[in-house]
């Protein structure tokens, strides 16, 4: 079963649409709830990057027999040090960004945590894709 | 403890109609750093906060917490009730700090 997102940019009373809409169809296909919440946290997670870095973009759901395959794929800047990026409190996002309660630096760390696997393709300049698995 | 039940024991103003005053308050959380709450707050939990926009709906609706309880009288944004209504996420208020207000809840609840 497969599902498609489009990512507002823009708009952050929006942001996590569409994490809320697939923990909806897991629960209705009877999903456990402990993975569940580690998909919610790490697709919100995802989400979130792709409205706040990636200035938006898509999202391909998947659940398969054995896994859950999200990913996110935008337009955006790409992200230059990935390393750095993935320790617990680095961000770049912005004062205004933080002032609405993002930006702590636990976005990509928290999405590895939750996640069985986890792959970032990045171009600078062009774009990111996100990729989380789930195993079920 | 219910969310109704411990509403009623702190006098937290209710400001949603369409939450489930039923589900049981298993925990407590505090925070306003929203990647922190996703990741840490439990099911179950009251997250105490006072975060007003619209985005703590979303995060209450992914981590599954019994309600939200904006601490010291935050007012708001408006989208955020209707948004909680439309995801039936109760949202409290009172006028104490963090701090009393899970005080209060660890004495109330037993936890």
């Amino acid at each position: 079963m497969r599902r498609t997102y489009d990512i507002d940019g823009k708009d952050f009373s929006v942001a996590g649409a569409a994490s809320s809409d697939f923990k909806v169809l897991l629960k209705k296909l009877g999903i456990p709830g402990d993975v569940i919440r580690r998909v919610s946290i790490a697709m919100y997670e995802a989400e979130i990057n792709t409205v706040i870095h990636g200035g938006g973009g898509k999202c391909e759901a998947e659940i398969a027999d054995n896994r859950i395959v999200i990913s996110f794929i935008d337009q955006g800047p790409g992200i230059p040090d990935i390393d750095a990026a993935m320790q617990e409190g680095f961000s770049t996002a912005s004062e205004q960004i933080r002032e609405m309660g993002f930006g702590a630096g636990m976005g990509l760390p928290n999405i590895k945590k939750y996640t069985d696997d986890f792959q970032i393709q990045t171009v600078v300049g062009k774009g990111t894709t996100v990729t989380l698995c789930i195993n079920l | 403890m219910k969310v109704a039940e411990l509403a009623d024991k702190l006098h937290l103003e209710c400001l949603t109609k369409e939450g489930d005053l039923n589900l049981e308050v298993t925990g407590c959380y505090i925070g306003d750093l929203l990647s922190w709450v996703m990741g840490r707050a439990m099911e179950g939990d009251a997250w105490i906060t006072v975060m007003s926009n619209v985005n703590i709906i979303a995060v209450a609706t992914l981590s599954n917490v019994s309600c939200i309880i904006l601490a010291e009288s935050v007012t708001p944004d408006p989208a955020v009730l209707e948004k909680a209504d439309a995801q039936g996420i109760n949202v409290l208020r009172s006028t104490l700090s963090s701090f009393e207000i899970a005080k209060q809840i660890s004495e109330v609840a037993g936890l």
